[in-house]
């Protein structure tokens, strides 16, 4: 354990002809990806708190929660359509409220407050959030600029530091993983919050991270050996790296795991998003980003017979 | 490459041990006041209390001032003899405007409002416009520096009320033109503070207009204003103002010698003190107005002139409500009115969990990091493992040194960072075992496999750098404290993967100059 490693992923002289399933790779991406759009639209996204606005307040009670009680005397404050749900334990209770502009959310959320009290007397509200309509309107604007510029920027980085067939390849790769990412929130009915946007944007780094090893790679080969053809260039580059890509994936999908077992409400949301969007970044780093690279730099780059950037 | 200097071997130790040094307080009590005790500070998430937006209403502070100028142009404007129609103001525009009653006047109108007082240099431009109306329009940066300035005393006046209640570290900060943040940690049920900060508090004395009793259409150079204490019924109120709030200079809960009830009793300062002697020795039987946010308090009857510049209110108070007037009197006016947009409040048990949560996650996915490197990479996986301990203590230790704050996605940004950061370990490890296959001794090996895998570990920090730069941006509250500790977290993994873990290799190599590596 001190001395040499005791265990490999796969053995060093591994030779997998990853490009040969490049079409079926593409195609059951795109296929998901579809689905996820669709997904998007229909049903579409559960907003979060943050971006939809309202009011979110959990209780905790004394003894079991009752339900009835708690209705009443949300109606005896004029509260309606206040949705009264359970979670955790017994002695959870989740009330939530729609807001639009003419809503005073936070005269509201304190009628909430007050009503929960009355009905279970010794309850505590652990958590109120309201958020006026107007801010969450804009705090859905900055998180969707956020994830934009963030896409911008890696582009503009692997354009800078590789040649652009890499760099489309790659955006190319984290929209389709951005979709599917969208698609699993859908499905999985995680709110999506500001919280969900630092996930995506995580998996966004560590996918790009994961592309830019491959990528580096792919480039050190195209120097090193002048003559092969890419397609078999891009697998010898994968396999190369492949104890890397599978370690480190591992490493930050064992460093995610425990935030979705023990992380709460607040983080098992977005631990679950980051522990999908690690399967999703590495898989496609395989199967999606280098595929394409295949496809947009089979007649260039290797034609090109001066040296890469040097890095 | 597989050299390090003295110093350089210095320098690298010093920092880690720097880094445990300053983690220390964090687990410490303070000794003594004197000694610098940086910590980490735990975000609301972590520690419980509220987070306030509040929206500060610009739009009110132009359309006060477009009022006020509007009034002072009609009085110059009839002062000289000159007429006007059609007066109407458009709060958007920042300008009002009217008719001459005559074109042939126009030339004289635009004289005399180009001629008013203005506020600051440049305040406002008047001209004619095509359809013969005169438009005065304030300038947009005489609007900024206004309401910049109405936000910085709105600050002041809420940092102001929020200390009079006794609130522990408040944190008052203003967001962008026209927010203000107001921390509140350990309160998690701001109601009350809501209530107070909600509230304007624009006091004025005024004297009611007796010709008009009974009126329900206010007569001209009145008013009328709600009573507090009769709902539904409104008083005729001069608008004059004979005294104003802003000349109190204490205020503070008291009870009524007479009924004792609760009431609040105020001192002038001298300006106020002579106003409110003249006003009241000159109208003694005549009502008086305690006018607040427009609503009228009480108005009682003058029955002799007050002239120590004390006087008392007795609304029809309660303990609560008469202490917080006395507060928001003393604490001054809020320039603007103030709205909340946004509130967040976690009570003090969802927030210990929360840190129990976080911190038993922070240990396991440590654990199995550990465990996994030393499985997959033996000895070097160690040295990697007591690297990623450093970069742990490094993590904190800067946040400590900047007194950042902690939050929940923080400790899951630490996390995910550890996961991170054995990926520059993993590079090198990964290209060294290469290197020697391709029949490299092991020294030429380590070489090569730290040369190769510092660009590749450059870039991929970078890219993942940008994402999160950016998350900081434009992310609020506790996403800012992720998108923090993870930018924080590139720079510690650089230093402790590309310095340390392989120093410890190097000086592992140079001690046992050994024939093969354990790979």
């Amino acid at each position: 354990m001190f001395g040499r490693p005791l265990l490999r992923f796969v053995r060093s002289d591994t030779h997998i002809n990853f490009m040969r399933g490049r079409f079926l790779g593409l195609a059951t991406s795109a296929v998901l990806s579809l689905a996820s759009v669709i997904l998007f639209f229909h049903p579409g996204l559960t907003l979060g708190l943050d971006f939809k606005g309202g009011i979110v307040v959990e209780a905790r009670t004394n003894g079991p929660a009752d339900f009835g009680k708690i209705r009443t005397a949300l109606a005896a404050h004029h509260i309606e359509a206040a949705g009264v749900q359970a979670f955790g334990s017994d002695n959870d209770v989740l009330i939530r409220l729609g807001a639009d502009e003419n809503t005073n959310t936070n005269a509201v959320i304190d009628q909430v407050r007050h009503a929960v009290t009355e009905a279970q007397p010794g309850a505590t509200v652990v958590r109120a959030d309201a958020v006026g309509a107007s801010v969450s309107a804009e705090l859905f604007r900055n998180g969707l600029l956020a994830l934009g510029l963030s896409l911008v920027m890696i582009l503009a980085y692997i354009w800078f530091r590789f040649e652009w067939e890499f760099a489309l390849s790659a955006v190319i790769t984290l929209v389709l993983d951005l979709t599917k990412t969208v698609g699993f929130l859908v499905l999985t009915h995680f709110e999506f919050d500001l919280v969900m946007v630092a996930a995506i944007l995580t998996i966004l780094g560590y996918s790009t991270n994961d592309k830019v090893v491959v990528y580096d790679r792919v480039r050190e080969n195209l120097r090193r050996y002048r003559t092969m053809p890419l397609r078999e260039l891009i697998d010898l580059s994968i396999n190369e790296t492949l104890n890397r890509t599978l370690g480190t994936s591992t490493t930050v999908f064992l460093a995610a795991l425990p935030l979705a077992i023990f992380g709460g409400s607040s983080l098992s949301g977005f631990a679950w998003v980051m522990l999908f969007g690690i399967v999703v970044g590495t898989s496609s780093s395989i199967f999606i980003a280098a595929p394409l690279l295949l496809l947009l730099g089979e007649k260039r780059l290797r034609k090109d017979t001066k040296p890469a950037a040097p890095g | 490459m597989m050299y390090y200097s003295r110093a350089k071997l210095f320098s690298v130790i010093a920092a880690c041990l720097a880094g445990l040094l300053l983690c220390v307080p964090n687990f410490v009590r303070k000794p003594a006041a004197s000694i610098p005790w940086p910590q980490i500070h735990l975000g609301l998430d972590l520690r419980g209390g509220s987070y306030l937006l509040m929206q500060v209403d610009l739009s009110s502070l132009t359309h006060d001032r477009l009022q006020s100028l509007s009034d002072s142009a009609r009085q110059s404007l009839l002062a000289a003899g000159l007429g006007y129609r059609d007066i109407a103001l458009d709060t958007k525009q920042g300008q009002f405007s009217f008719r001459p009653r005559d074109p042939s006047e126009k030339d004289r109108d635009l004289k005399i409002l180009s001629d008013m007082p203005r506020a600051v240099a440049d305040e406002f431009t008047v001209a004619a416009r095509p359809d013969g109306s005169i438009a005065l329009t304030l300038s947009p940066d005489a609007m900024r520096t206004r309401a910049h300035e109405a936000v910085t005393q709105a600050i002041e006046i809420v940092r102001r009320r929020i200390d009079a209640t006794g609130a522990v570290d408040p944190e008052i900060t203003r967001q962008g033109e026209d927010r203000i943040i107001v921390e509140l940690p350990g309160i998690s049920d701001p109601e009350h503070i809501k209530s107070l900060l909600g509230t304007t508090a624009r006091m004025t004395f005024r004297l009611v207009d007796e010709t008009a009793p009974g009126a329900t259409v206010a007569p001209p150079g009145d008013t009328m204003l709600p009573l507090t204490e009769a709902p539904g019924q409104t008083l005729a109120v001069r608008d004059h103002i004979d005294v104003d709030g802003a000349d109190l200079v204490n205020a503070g809960a008291t009870t009524d010698e007479q009924t004792g009830g609760w009431a609040v009793n105020f001192t002038l300062n001298s300006a106020g003190t002579r106003a409110f002697s003249a006003v009241t020795q000159a109208n003694v039987g005549r009502r008086f107005a305690i006018v607040l946010d427009n609503k009228v308090i009480e108005a009682p009857v003058i029955r002799s002139a007050i002239t120590g510049g004390n006087g008392i209110i007795t609304g029809n108070f309660d303990a609560r409500k008469a202490t917080d007037l006395g507060l928001l009197l003393r604490a001054g006016a809020l320039p603007v009115p103030l709205t909340v947009a946004e509130e967040r409040s976690i009570g003090p048990s969802l927030g210990a969990d929360s840190i129990r949560a976080g911190a038993l996650s922070l240990l396991v996915g440590f654990l199995l990091v550990i465990v996994f490197m030393a499985l997959f990479y033996g000895r070097f996986g160690w040295y990697a493992n007591v690297a990623l301990f450093a970069n742990l203590v490094l993590m904190l230790a800067i946040l400590s040194l900047f007194g950042a704050t902690l939050t929940l996605p923080g400790m899951a940004g630490m996390l995910l960072t550890l996961g991170m950061a054995v990926d520059a370990n993993i590079l090198i490890v990964e290209r060294i075992r290469e290197e020697l296959k391709r029949g490299r001794t092991p020294l030429a090996a380590m070489q090569a496999g730290f040369e190769r895998a510092t660009a590749t570990i450059l870039d991929s920090n970078a890219t993942a750098f940008l994402a999160h730069v950016m998350l900081f941006v434009f992310g609020t509250g506790p996403v800012r404290g992720f998108a923090l500790t993870i930018t924080i977290g590139i720079a510690t993994t650089l230093f402790s993967t590309l310095l340390l873990s392989r120093l410890l290799m190097v000086r592992w190599y140079a001690l046992t100059r050994p024939s093969t590596l354990p790979v």
